[in-house]
Protein backbone atom coordinates (compact mmCIF):
# COMPACT_ATOMS: atom_id res chain seq x y z
CA UNK A 1 0.00 0.00 0.00
CA UNK A 2 1.35 3.41 -0.92
CA UNK A 3 1.60 6.39 1.11
CA UNK A 4 -2.14 8.27 0.58
CA UNK A 5 -2.26 11.82 0.55
CA UNK A 6 -3.73 14.29 3.12
CA UNK A 7 -7.41 14.45 2.47
CA UNK A 8 -7.59 12.31 -0.61
CA UNK A 9 -11.19 11.03 -1.09
CA UNK A 10 -10.98 7.87 -3.67
CA UNK A 11 -12.80 8.95 -7.06
CA UNK A 12 -14.91 5.98 -8.47
CA UNK A 13 -16.78 5.72 -11.83
CA UNK A 14 -19.83 3.77 -11.60
CA UNK A 15 -22.00 2.40 -15.25
CA UNK A 16 -25.16 1.89 -14.13
CA UNK A 17 -27.14 -0.46 -15.97
CA UNK A 18 -30.76 2.12 -16.07
CA UNK A 19 -33.16 -0.95 -15.57
CA UNK A 20 -31.65 -2.71 -12.46
CA UNK A 21 -28.80 -1.01 -10.99
CA UNK A 22 -29.33 2.86 -11.90
CA UNK A 23 -33.07 2.00 -9.87
CA UNK A 24 -30.85 -0.22 -7.52
CA UNK A 25 -28.85 3.00 -6.65
CA UNK A 26 -32.20 5.46 -6.45
CA UNK A 27 -33.80 3.23 -4.12
CA UNK A 28 -31.47 3.54 -2.41
CA UNK A 29 -31.26 7.09 -2.06
CA UNK A 30 -35.36 6.96 -1.36
CA UNK A 31 -34.74 4.63 1.12
CA UNK A 32 -32.22 6.70 2.61
CA UNK A 33 -29.27 4.18 2.71
CA UNK A 34 -25.96 5.35 3.73
CA UNK A 35 -22.92 4.95 1.17
CA UNK A 36 -20.09 6.54 0.56
CA UNK A 37 -20.40 9.93 -1.54
CA UNK A 38 -17.40 8.82 -3.77
CA UNK A 39 -18.79 7.39 -7.33
CA UNK A 40 -19.94 9.50 -10.18
CA UNK A 41 -22.59 7.57 -11.73
CA UNK A 42 -22.93 7.03 -15.59
CA UNK A 43 -26.23 5.66 -17.16
CA UNK A 44 -26.06 2.97 -19.36
CA UNK A 45 -28.95 1.28 -21.01
CA UNK A 46 -27.82 -2.20 -20.15
CA UNK A 47 -24.60 -3.49 -19.19
CA UNK A 48 -23.89 -4.80 -21.99
CA UNK A 49 -23.42 -1.22 -23.42
CA UNK A 50 -20.93 -0.97 -21.52
CA UNK A 51 -17.87 -1.19 -23.62
CA UNK A 52 -14.32 -2.89 -22.06
CA UNK A 53 -12.76 0.61 -23.61
CA UNK A 54 -14.80 2.72 -20.70
CA UNK A 55 -12.90 0.67 -18.24
CA UNK A 56 -9.42 1.65 -19.67
CA UNK A 57 -10.30 5.00 -20.58
CA UNK A 58 -11.42 5.97 -16.88
CA UNK A 59 -7.81 4.76 -15.35
CA UNK A 60 -6.32 6.67 -18.06
CA UNK A 61 -8.10 9.95 -17.17
CA UNK A 62 -7.11 9.17 -13.67
CA UNK A 63 -10.82 7.43 -11.56
CA UNK A 64 -8.96 5.63 -8.50
CA UNK A 65 -11.59 2.89 -9.59
CA UNK A 66 -14.58 1.50 -12.19
CA UNK A 67 -17.46 -0.24 -10.90
CA UNK A 68 -19.52 -1.81 -13.61
CA UNK A 69 -23.51 -2.71 -12.54
CA UNK A 70 -26.29 -4.56 -14.00
CA UNK A 71 -28.89 -6.78 -13.86
CA UNK A 72 -28.76 -10.60 -12.19
CA UNK A 73 -28.40 -13.23 -15.04
CA UNK A 74 -31.53 -13.84 -16.14
CA UNK A 75 -33.25 -10.90 -15.79
CA UNK A 76 -31.64 -8.28 -18.41
CA UNK A 77 -34.33 -5.89 -19.57
CA UNK A 78 -32.93 -6.98 -23.16
CA UNK A 79 -32.64 -10.41 -22.35
CA UNK A 80 -28.74 -11.23 -22.75
CA UNK A 81 -26.83 -8.13 -22.41
CA UNK A 82 -25.45 -8.87 -18.81
CA UNK A 83 -24.62 -12.23 -20.31
CA UNK A 84 -22.29 -11.00 -23.08
CA UNK A 85 -21.19 -8.44 -20.61
CA UNK A 86 -20.26 -10.84 -18.21
CA UNK A 87 -18.28 -13.21 -20.60
CA UNK A 88 -16.40 -9.31 -22.24
CA UNK A 89 -15.51 -8.56 -18.52
CA UNK A 90 -14.11 -12.05 -17.18
CA UNK A 91 -11.46 -11.46 -20.15
CA UNK A 92 -10.71 -8.35 -19.51
CA UNK A 93 -10.62 -7.97 -15.44
CA UNK A 94 -7.93 -11.09 -15.76
CA UNK A 95 -6.27 -8.94 -18.49
CA UNK A 96 -5.91 -5.34 -16.66
CA UNK A 97 -4.62 -7.88 -13.24
CA UNK A 98 -2.07 -9.58 -15.73
CA UNK A 99 -0.53 -5.87 -17.04
CA UNK A 100 -0.01 -5.08 -13.48
CA UNK A 101 -3.12 -3.04 -12.99
CA UNK A 102 -3.89 -3.33 -8.95
CA UNK A 103 -6.62 -6.21 -8.18
CA UNK A 104 -9.73 -3.77 -6.45
CA UNK A 105 -9.36 -1.20 -9.12
CA UNK A 106 -12.10 -2.60 -11.50
CA UNK A 107 -15.46 -4.12 -9.84
CA UNK A 108 -18.74 -5.84 -11.04
CA UNK A 109 -21.99 -6.16 -9.78
CA UNK A 110 -25.54 -7.65 -10.01
CA UNK A 111 -27.74 -5.03 -8.34
CA UNK A 112 -31.78 -5.32 -9.35
CA UNK A 113 -33.79 -2.55 -8.81
CA UNK A 114 -35.35 -3.57 -5.41
CA UNK A 115 -31.26 -4.01 -4.07
CA UNK A 116 -31.17 -0.57 -2.57
CA UNK A 117 -29.15 -1.94 0.29
CA UNK A 118 -27.13 -4.41 -1.60
CA UNK A 119 -26.46 -1.00 -3.99
CA UNK A 120 -25.24 0.66 -0.92
CA UNK A 121 -23.01 -2.33 0.58
CA UNK A 122 -21.48 -2.61 -2.96
CA UNK A 123 -20.33 1.18 -3.40
CA UNK A 124 -18.76 0.70 0.41
CA UNK A 125 -16.97 -2.47 -0.46
CA UNK A 126 -15.60 -0.87 -3.99
CA UNK A 127 -14.83 2.42 -2.18
CA UNK A 128 -13.21 0.46 0.78
CA UNK A 129 -11.21 -1.57 -1.39
CA UNK A 130 -10.03 1.31 -3.91
CA UNK A 131 -9.42 3.36 -0.76
CA UNK A 132 -6.88 0.45 0.64
CA UNK A 133 -4.70 0.91 -2.82
CA UNK A 134 -4.73 4.56 -2.73
CA UNK A 135 -4.20 6.99 -5.67
CA UNK A 136 -4.31 5.54 -9.08
CA UNK A 137 -1.14 5.69 -10.23
CA UNK A 138 -0.26 3.06 -13.12
CA UNK A 139 -2.11 3.54 -16.65
CA UNK A 140 -2.61 7.40 -15.54
CA UNK A 141 -1.88 9.54 -18.39
CA UNK A 142 0.66 11.51 -17.29
CA UNK A 143 -0.92 14.97 -18.64
CA UNK A 144 -3.80 13.77 -16.86
CA UNK A 145 -1.63 13.24 -13.63
CA UNK A 146 -0.09 17.25 -13.96
CA UNK A 147 -3.85 18.62 -14.65
CA UNK A 148 -2.91 19.78 -18.34
CA UNK A 149 -5.39 19.11 -21.10
CA UNK A 150 -4.88 17.41 -24.70
CA UNK B 1 7.97 -36.14 -54.28
CA UNK B 2 8.74 -33.44 -51.48
CA UNK B 3 5.72 -30.85 -50.32
CA UNK B 4 7.38 -28.16 -52.38
CA UNK B 5 7.00 -30.35 -55.46
CA UNK B 6 3.74 -31.72 -54.55
CA UNK B 7 2.22 -27.87 -53.69
CA UNK B 8 3.79 -27.18 -57.45
CA UNK B 9 1.81 -29.98 -58.91
CA UNK B 10 -1.68 -28.96 -57.18
CA UNK B 11 -0.96 -25.13 -57.65
CA UNK B 12 -0.61 -26.47 -61.39
CA UNK B 13 -3.60 -28.68 -61.71
CA UNK B 14 -6.06 -25.77 -60.03
CA UNK B 15 -5.19 -23.04 -62.32
CA UNK B 16 -5.03 -25.42 -65.56
CA UNK B 17 -8.75 -26.87 -64.85
CA UNK B 18 -9.22 -22.86 -64.37
CA UNK B 19 -10.84 -24.50 -60.68
CA UNK B 20 -9.09 -20.93 -59.60
CA UNK B 21 -8.13 -17.69 -60.91
CA UNK B 22 -5.32 -17.32 -58.25
CA UNK B 23 -2.83 -19.51 -56.45
CA UNK B 24 -1.75 -17.04 -53.02
CA UNK B 25 1.71 -18.87 -51.20
CA UNK B 26 5.18 -18.18 -51.09
CA UNK B 27 8.26 -17.75 -53.15
CA UNK B 28 11.67 -17.25 -52.17
CA UNK B 29 12.52 -13.79 -51.64
CA UNK B 30 15.94 -11.87 -52.50
CA UNK B 31 16.87 -12.13 -48.69
CA UNK B 32 18.32 -15.34 -47.41
CA UNK B 33 16.19 -17.26 -44.83
CA UNK B 34 13.18 -15.42 -45.89
CA UNK B 35 10.10 -16.00 -48.37
CA UNK B 36 7.92 -13.78 -50.01
CA UNK B 37 3.87 -13.96 -50.29
CA UNK B 38 3.22 -14.78 -53.63
CA UNK B 39 0.40 -14.76 -56.44
CA UNK B 40 0.22 -16.74 -59.03
CA UNK B 41 -2.29 -16.44 -61.84
CA UNK B 42 -0.82 -18.48 -64.89
CA UNK B 43 0.03 -21.80 -64.03
CA UNK B 44 3.63 -21.42 -66.42
CA UNK B 45 4.91 -19.51 -63.26
CA UNK B 46 3.59 -22.43 -60.34
CA UNK B 47 7.56 -23.07 -60.36
CA UNK B 48 7.90 -19.88 -58.33
CA UNK B 49 6.17 -21.64 -55.40
CA UNK B 50 8.29 -22.65 -52.90
CA UNK B 51 7.72 -24.44 -49.24
CA UNK B 52 10.49 -24.72 -46.90
CA UNK B 53 10.41 -23.84 -42.95
CA UNK B 54 11.00 -19.90 -43.81
CA UNK B 55 7.20 -19.73 -44.85
CA UNK B 56 6.32 -17.65 -42.35
CA UNK B 57 3.73 -15.51 -43.11
CA UNK B 58 -0.05 -16.02 -42.55
CA UNK B 59 -1.73 -16.08 -45.88
CA UNK B 60 -5.26 -15.65 -44.45
CA UNK B 61 -5.17 -12.48 -45.02
CA UNK B 62 -4.77 -12.10 -48.54
CA UNK B 63 -8.48 -13.61 -48.78
CA UNK B 64 -10.89 -11.21 -47.67
CA UNK B 65 -12.63 -8.98 -49.13
CA UNK B 66 -11.50 -11.62 -52.58
CA UNK B 67 -14.33 -11.49 -55.50
CA UNK B 68 -12.17 -14.25 -57.20
CA UNK B 69 -11.58 -17.83 -56.96
CA UNK B 70 -8.08 -18.16 -54.89
CA UNK B 71 -6.27 -21.26 -53.71
CA UNK B 72 -4.24 -20.14 -50.84
CA UNK B 73 -1.51 -22.58 -49.34
CA UNK B 74 -2.58 -22.70 -45.68
CA UNK B 75 -0.31 -24.25 -42.59
CA UNK B 76 -1.60 -25.92 -39.79
CA UNK B 77 -2.45 -21.68 -37.98
CA UNK B 78 -3.21 -20.72 -41.21
CA UNK B 79 -6.35 -22.92 -41.73
CA UNK B 80 -7.18 -21.96 -38.33
CA UNK B 81 -7.40 -18.27 -39.28
CA UNK B 82 -9.26 -18.97 -42.43
CA UNK B 83 -11.66 -20.85 -40.23
CA UNK B 84 -12.37 -17.75 -38.19
CA UNK B 85 -12.40 -15.62 -40.75
CA UNK B 86 -15.33 -17.54 -42.47
CA UNK B 87 -17.02 -17.94 -39.11
CA UNK B 88 -17.14 -14.31 -39.48
CA UNK B 89 -18.15 -13.92 -42.79
CA UNK B 90 -15.21 -12.49 -43.69
CA UNK B 91 -14.60 -15.37 -46.50
CA UNK B 92 -17.00 -17.15 -48.78
CA UNK B 93 -15.98 -20.65 -48.29
CA UNK B 94 -17.14 -21.22 -51.55
CA UNK B 95 -14.85 -19.40 -53.18
CA UNK B 96 -11.10 -20.42 -51.70
CA UNK B 97 -9.38 -23.77 -51.77
CA UNK B 98 -6.92 -24.35 -49.30
CA UNK B 99 -4.09 -26.64 -49.85
CA UNK B 100 -2.96 -27.70 -46.58
CA UNK B 101 0.83 -28.44 -45.73
CA UNK B 102 1.29 -29.92 -42.46
CA UNK B 103 3.56 -27.75 -40.87
CA UNK B 104 6.99 -28.92 -38.91
CA UNK B 105 7.44 -25.25 -37.08
CA UNK B 106 8.97 -21.87 -38.75
CA UNK B 107 12.34 -20.66 -38.44
CA UNK B 108 12.14 -17.79 -36.75
CA UNK B 109 14.72 -15.51 -38.82
CA UNK B 110 15.43 -12.80 -35.50
CA UNK B 111 16.70 -15.94 -33.62
CA UNK B 112 19.45 -16.47 -36.03
CA UNK B 113 20.56 -13.42 -36.26
CA UNK B 114 20.96 -12.75 -33.06
CA UNK B 115 22.80 -16.26 -32.53
CA UNK B 116 25.20 -15.38 -35.08
CA UNK B 117 25.29 -11.75 -32.93
CA UNK B 118 23.70 -10.00 -36.20
CA UNK B 119 25.99 -11.34 -38.38
CA UNK B 120 26.16 -10.30 -42.12
CA UNK B 121 24.56 -13.40 -43.81
CA UNK B 122 24.36 -13.37 -47.41
CA UNK B 123 23.63 -17.11 -48.09
CA UNK B 124 21.77 -19.84 -46.69
CA UNK B 125 21.34 -22.91 -48.03
CA UNK B 126 18.82 -25.78 -46.18
CA UNK B 127 19.56 -29.23 -46.40
CA UNK B 128 16.85 -31.88 -44.47
CA UNK B 129 17.01 -29.98 -41.29
CA UNK B 130 19.87 -27.92 -41.26
CA UNK B 131 20.60 -24.56 -42.66
CA UNK B 132 24.04 -23.55 -44.02
CA UNK B 133 24.20 -20.17 -43.62
CA UNK B 134 27.34 -17.90 -45.05
CA UNK B 135 28.53 -14.41 -45.12
CA UNK B 136 31.58 -12.80 -45.70
CA UNK B 137 34.37 -14.66 -43.66
CA UNK B 138 32.10 -17.71 -41.78
CA UNK B 139 29.99 -20.11 -42.38
CA UNK B 140 27.40 -21.65 -39.89
CA UNK B 141 25.14 -25.09 -39.58
CA UNK B 142 22.12 -24.94 -38.05
CA UNK B 143 19.76 -27.42 -36.92
CA UNK B 144 16.06 -25.94 -37.93
CA UNK B 145 14.46 -26.82 -34.57
CA UNK B 146 16.90 -24.62 -32.58
CA UNK B 147 15.66 -21.74 -34.41
CA UNK B 148 11.75 -22.73 -34.14
CA UNK B 149 9.48 -19.44 -33.65
CA UNK B 150 8.09 -19.19 -30.28
CA UNK B 151 4.68 -19.44 -31.30
CA UNK B 152 5.62 -22.79 -33.43
CA UNK B 153 7.53 -24.79 -30.31
CA UNK B 154 4.48 -25.92 -28.16
CA UNK B 155 1.96 -25.21 -31.30
CA UNK B 156 -1.20 -27.12 -30.80
CA UNK B 157 -2.51 -27.65 -34.43
CA UNK B 158 0.32 -28.32 -36.68
CA UNK B 159 -1.98 -30.14 -39.44
CA UNK B 160 -4.13 -27.96 -40.92
CA UNK B 161 -7.89 -27.96 -39.78
CA UNK B 162 -9.94 -27.11 -42.92
CA UNK B 163 -8.15 -28.03 -46.55
CA UNK B 164 -9.70 -28.70 -49.60
CA UNK B 165 -6.06 -30.73 -51.16
CA UNK B 166 -4.15 -32.14 -48.85
CA UNK B 167 -0.05 -31.74 -48.69
CA UNK B 168 1.59 -34.92 -47.63
CA UNK B 169 1.16 -36.71 -44.30
CA UNK B 170 0.41 -35.92 -41.22
CA UNK B 171 2.83 -34.37 -39.18
CA UNK B 172 2.74 -35.65 -35.82
CA UNK B 173 1.45 -32.84 -32.78
CA UNK B 174 4.17 -31.57 -30.23
CA UNK B 175 3.23 -31.35 -26.57
CA UNK B 176 1.60 -28.10 -26.53
CA UNK B 177 0.93 -28.69 -22.38
CA UNK B 178 3.74 -26.13 -21.53
CA UNK B 179 2.43 -23.39 -24.26
CA UNK B 180 1.45 -21.00 -21.36
CA UNK B 181 4.54 -21.23 -19.74
CA UNK B 182 5.47 -17.69 -20.28
CA UNK B 183 2.16 -16.74 -19.25
CA UNK B 184 2.40 -18.95 -15.91
CA UNK B 185 5.52 -17.74 -14.71
CA UNK B 186 4.32 -13.72 -15.13
CA UNK B 187 1.09 -14.96 -13.30
CA UNK B 188 3.23 -15.98 -10.84
CA UNK B 189 4.83 -12.77 -10.31
CA UNK B 190 3.59 -10.04 -7.88
CA UNK B 191 0.81 -7.26 -9.57
CA UNK B 192 4.08 -4.72 -9.19
CA UNK B 193 6.58 -6.65 -10.79
CA UNK B 194 3.81 -7.37 -13.64
CA UNK B 195 3.24 -4.03 -14.19
CA UNK B 196 7.34 -3.41 -13.96
CA UNK B 197 7.83 -5.64 -16.70
CA UNK B 198 4.57 -4.80 -18.88
CA UNK B 199 6.02 -1.27 -18.71
CA UNK B 200 9.47 -1.91 -19.86
CA UNK B 201 8.42 -4.20 -22.33
CA UNK B 202 5.46 -2.06 -23.83
CA UNK B 203 8.09 1.05 -23.90
CA UNK B 204 9.72 -0.58 -26.46
CA UNK B 205 6.83 -0.46 -28.74
CA UNK B 206 6.88 3.28 -31.29
CA UNK B 207 2.82 2.59 -32.06
CA UNK B 208 4.00 2.02 -35.73
CA UNK B 209 0.84 -0.49 -36.02
CA UNK B 210 2.77 -3.35 -37.64
CA UNK B 211 0.79 -5.67 -35.80
CA UNK B 212 -2.48 -4.69 -36.71
CA UNK B 213 -1.48 -4.98 -40.26
CA UNK B 214 0.03 -8.08 -40.13
CA UNK B 215 -2.53 -9.72 -38.19
CA UNK B 216 -4.58 -11.72 -40.75
CA UNK B 217 -7.90 -11.04 -38.16
CA UNK B 218 -7.99 -7.25 -37.74
CA UNK B 219 -10.07 -6.41 -40.34
CA UNK B 220 -12.26 -3.49 -39.25
CA UNK B 221 -12.40 -0.84 -41.98
CA UNK B 222 -11.59 2.02 -39.67
CA UNK B 223 -9.55 0.71 -36.25
CA UNK B 224 -10.09 1.85 -32.78
CA UNK B 225 -6.40 3.53 -33.11
CA UNK B 226 -8.08 5.74 -36.10
CA UNK B 227 -11.02 6.98 -34.78
CA UNK B 228 -10.82 10.33 -33.84
CA UNK B 229 -14.53 10.63 -32.61
CA UNK B 230 -14.53 9.34 -29.64
CA UNK B 231 -10.72 9.12 -29.67
CA UNK B 232 -10.30 5.98 -27.86
CA UNK B 233 -6.39 5.45 -27.76
CA UNK B 234 -3.98 9.10 -27.31
CA UNK B 235 -1.65 9.00 -30.00
CA UNK B 236 1.32 10.75 -27.70
CA UNK B 237 4.30 8.14 -26.78
CA UNK B 238 2.87 8.57 -22.95
CA UNK B 239 3.06 4.48 -21.64
CA UNK B 240 -0.62 4.46 -20.86
CA UNK B 241 -1.51 5.19 -24.51
CA UNK B 242 0.49 2.51 -25.83
CA UNK B 243 -0.67 -0.39 -23.17
CA UNK B 244 -4.40 1.09 -23.85
CA UNK B 245 -3.24 -0.03 -27.45
CA UNK B 246 -1.61 -2.71 -26.48
CA UNK B 247 -4.71 -3.62 -24.10
CA UNK B 248 -7.43 -3.22 -26.38
CA UNK B 249 -5.61 -5.18 -29.77
CA UNK B 250 -5.02 -8.13 -27.70
CA UNK B 251 -8.38 -7.94 -26.37
CA UNK B 252 -10.25 -7.44 -29.79
CA UNK B 253 -8.81 -11.17 -30.56
CA UNK B 254 -10.16 -12.68 -27.57
CA UNK B 255 -11.27 -16.15 -28.68
CA UNK B 256 -10.26 -15.45 -32.37
CA UNK B 257 -6.39 -15.59 -31.82
CA UNK B 258 -4.84 -18.24 -33.96
CA UNK B 259 -1.44 -18.12 -32.37
CA UNK B 260 0.35 -17.42 -35.62
CA UNK B 261 2.66 -15.08 -34.75
CA UNK B 262 2.32 -12.98 -37.45
CA UNK B 263 2.20 -9.59 -35.07
CA UNK B 264 5.32 -10.67 -33.31
CA UNK B 265 6.74 -11.24 -36.17
CA UNK B 266 5.91 -8.46 -37.60
CA UNK B 267 7.09 -6.02 -35.22
CA UNK B 268 10.08 -3.92 -35.89
CA UNK B 269 11.34 -3.41 -32.05
CA UNK B 270 10.76 -7.18 -30.29
CA UNK B 271 8.14 -6.48 -28.33
CA UNK B 272 6.47 -9.86 -27.08
CA UNK B 273 3.25 -8.76 -28.05
CA UNK B 274 1.78 -12.29 -27.77
CA UNK B 275 2.23 -12.66 -23.60
CA UNK B 276 -1.10 -10.47 -24.40
CA UNK B 277 -2.76 -13.13 -26.60
CA UNK B 278 -1.40 -15.53 -25.45
CA UNK B 279 -3.12 -15.08 -21.83
CA UNK B 280 -6.79 -14.22 -23.54
CA UNK B 281 -6.42 -17.62 -25.16
CA UNK B 282 -5.53 -19.03 -21.97
CA UNK B 283 -8.25 -17.42 -20.08
CA UNK B 284 -10.70 -18.60 -22.47
CA UNK B 285 -9.81 -21.98 -22.36
CA UNK B 286 -10.16 -22.09 -18.51
CA UNK B 287 -13.33 -19.74 -18.66
CA UNK B 288 -15.37 -21.22 -21.55
CA UNK B 289 -13.62 -23.72 -22.96
CA UNK B 290 -13.45 -22.70 -26.21
CA UNK B 291 -10.50 -22.71 -28.90
CA UNK B 292 -10.80 -20.12 -31.66
CA UNK B 293 -10.72 -21.74 -35.20
CA UNK B 294 -11.33 -24.96 -35.24
CA UNK B 295 -14.95 -25.84 -36.33
CA UNK B 296 -16.99 -24.71 -39.22
CA UNK B 297 -20.33 -22.61 -38.24
CA UNK B 298 -18.69 -22.09 -34.30
CA UNK B 299 -18.88 -18.47 -33.13
CA UNK B 300 -16.47 -17.28 -31.56
CA UNK B 301 -16.26 -16.72 -27.53
CA UNK B 302 -17.56 -13.06 -27.50
CA UNK B 303 -20.52 -14.30 -29.81
CA UNK B 304 -21.74 -16.23 -27.37
CA UNK B 305 -22.48 -17.09 -23.69
CA UNK B 306 -24.02 -19.96 -21.47
CA UNK B 307 -26.24 -19.26 -18.43
CA UNK B 308 -23.36 -21.23 -16.11
CA UNK B 309 -20.54 -18.98 -17.24
CA UNK B 310 -17.84 -18.11 -14.09
CA UNK B 311 -18.89 -15.47 -12.43
CA UNK B 312 -17.00 -15.35 -8.95
CA UNK B 313 -15.30 -12.34 -9.86
CA UNK B 314 -18.80 -10.20 -10.30
CA UNK B 315 -19.93 -9.10 -6.62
Amino acid sequence: MQEQPENWEPRIIAFLCSWCSYAGADLAGVSRCQYPPNIRVIKLPCSGRANPFYIIKSLQQGCDGVLISGCHPGECHYSSGNYYARRRFAIMKRLLEYIGVEEGRVHFSWVSASEGEKFAKVVSEVTEAVRKLGPARRLVKNEFESGATI
Amino acid sequence: MDLQAQVRQAARKLLDDKQVDVVIGYEAADEPLRTTPCFIRDSQEVDRLVWNPFCEHNLAGYLQGRQDKAAVVAKGCDSRAIVVLINESQVQRDNITVIGVPCGGIVERKKIYRHLQGADIREAVLEGDVITVKGPGFSAELKVEDFLAECCKFCSHRNPVLFDIKIGEDVPEVDSKEQYHEVARLEGSSSEERWEFFKKELSKCVRCYACREACPLCYCKQCFTDQSLPAWVGKTDDISDTMAFHIMRAYHTTGRCVDCGNCERACPNDVQIRLLTKKIEKDVKELFGSEAGLEIGEKTSMMVYKENDPQDFIK
